[in-house]
């Protein structure tokens, strides 16, 4: 229990440190020097200290929206098991509960965006369900071959240690829900085959746009909670590919820190690698992420 | 089996999905000769011993699945100046979705036919294969996707014929290769001719063809 807490700590404390890596990884592969590593948490420092302004024609569900993203997320990080072995919360079925409360999350970020009023959040918002809907079919793919395949219905059963000794059997196709869990990353953090962190084109913008109204701490929330999902994210393909139990706390909160580094890594070398799909083209995109998965879910219920 | 016959199977489901998901031809022709690299490493790892049979039916499909039609499809396009599948007569979602269906049907039905002692994906892999190879057939509208998927579809039937490689004599295999050789060629010479009858190779146009 303690060590879970602990690595939860050390997750939420490393976040804003993982999009600062993968920018960082993409612009040394393109030739550039590109922002330092801790600049989120600059930036974050930056938002803190601001004020606020809310629109006239915003409601207060407009200011509950960060809080409740940001509080979501934290939450779902409780139930993933960071520290190999165990999660602070853990019930039976907690699987369906993490992808909810990030659902719950994202229905909260889309009415913000829509209680603001501006069609361009309107637009980010319906672009956001529209590939959300096929992001979380994927995930429950995911989630049911791995409870397939080790017996297990909570996150720290079917992830991590326990799941070792089922490698053995089931390789194929947890490499399939791993590489489909990681196109999902790509997805749900929305990183660059989806969509682009980086840009400020708003007829383009899926995340971006629906936080174009949020400013000073209610942004820096945002930018936290996006952050902490990454992290969580990449928590949870470090979980599933690194079978190795963990001997003592500090060589699993070792292979936490390296193994979620290593996910940024890889996004920034997928961003550097390849061009940004154009909006029509993401379903299929997503359907091919969520298909990988539910092959591996063919494959272990065969 | 060898386990090593496991990652390339399902390597081989990824490139049939590949072919259905990408609408620039180019990519379509690469997946489809990477499938032929598979299929050929495929028939030297299934068999277990390393006969010369099975090293020259390896280097036979090698040659002319990997290298041979695909170099002839490759000149098909240049020839016919056509880089993508613009209007396939099924969507690209839905025919995915199709194949998605296929893939779940072919290990359904796979789990019910005998064991044939082979492995347990060889024949479930081998119908998806042909399923899909059928989708492609059927949805596309360029010749050249269409002939894409006709290679598509016997290279499905191929991996029937590895479950029985070492009954099957050398000859039969080598007659299929060259059936295929013989098919594709003759599409690629109506490709070159419906392109230069209606500077386009869409198929659909054949059926405006009348006695005058």
């Amino acid at each position: 229990m303690l060590s879970a807490i602990l690595s939860l700590a050390l997750l939420l404390m490393l976040a804003p440190l993982l999009p600062g890596v993968a920018a960082r990884t993409r612009s040394l592969l393109t030739g550039r020097r590109g922002p330092p590593v801790h600049q989120l948490y600059i930036d974050l420092w930056k938002l803190m200290r601001r004020g606020v302004v809310y629109s006239e024609t915003t409601t207060p569900i407009f200011r509950l929206a960060p809080i409740v993203v940001a509080a979501t997320v934290v939450i779902a990080a409780t139930l993933v098991p960071l520290d190999r072995t165990s999660s602070v919360l853990r019930f039976s079925g907690d699987a369906v509960a993490f992808a909810y409360l990030l659902g719950l999350g994202r229905f909260l970020l889309v009415l913000g965006a829509l209680d603001t009023g501006s069609s361009f959040e309107g637009m980010g918002a319906s672009r956001e369900v529209t590939f959300a809907s096929i992001v979380e079919l994927g995930l429950f793919f995911a989630i049911a071959t791995l409870a397939v395949a080790t017996q297990e219905l909570s996150l720290s059963g079917m992830l991590g240690a326990p799941l070792g000794r089922h490698w053995a059997q089931a390789a194929p196709s947890l490499v399939m829900v791993a590489l489909g869990l990681f196109s999902l990353l790509l997805a749900e953090c929305a990183r660059v085959p989806v969509d682009d962190p980086s840009t400020h084109l708003e007829l383009t913008m899926i995340h971006e746009v629906m936080v174009l109204d949020h400013g000073g701490p209610d942004l820096a929330l945002l930018l936290f909670a996006g952050a902490a999902k990454l992290a969580v994210f990449s928590a949870l393909v470090v979980a599933l590919i690194v079978p190795a139990p963990a001997r003592s706390l500090p060589v699993a909160l070792a292979i936490l820190v390296a193994g979620t580094v290593g996910v940024a890594i890889a996004v920034g070398v997928v961003e550097s690698a390849t061009a940004r799909l154009r909006l029509p083209t993401v379903p299929l995109y997503l359907a091919g992420a969520a298909a990988l998965a539910g092959f591996g879910l063919v494959l272990v219920v065969r | 089996m060898h386990s090593l016959a496991e990652p390339i199977l399902l390597l081989v489901v990824l490139t049939d999905f590949a072919v259905l998901a990408t609408s620039r031809l180019s990519a379509c022709i690469r997946a489809i000769a990477s499938q032929g690299v598979l299929l050929g490493t495929l028939s030297l790892v299934v068999d277990g011993a390393w006969s010369i049979h099975a090293i020259a039916l390896a280097l036979g499909t090698i040659a002319i699945k990997a290298m041979l039609l695909p170099w002839f499809l490759r000149w098909a396009i240049r020839e016919a100046s056509v880089r993508r599948e613009v209007e396939p007569l099924v969507g690209y979602m839905p025919s995915f979705l199709l194949g998605a269906a296929a893939l779940v049907v072919s290990f359904a039905v796979a789990a019910r036919l005998p064991a044939t002692g082979s492995g347990p994906l060889l024949v479930p892999v081998a119908l998806v294969t042909v399923m899909i190879g059928l989708v492609v057939l059927i949805t596309r509208t360029k010749a050249i996707s269409q002939v894409v998927g006709y290679l598509m579809l016997e290279n499905g039937i191929y991996l029937f014929g590895l479950t029985q490689a070492r009954r099957v004599p050398f000859l039969v295999e080598a007659g299929v290769l060259l059936d295929v050789f013989v098919g594709v060629f003759v599409m690629g010479i109506v490709v070159f001719h419906i392109n230069r009858e209606f500077d386009s190779i869409s198929a659909t146009n054949l059926s405006e063809l009348r006695e005058s």
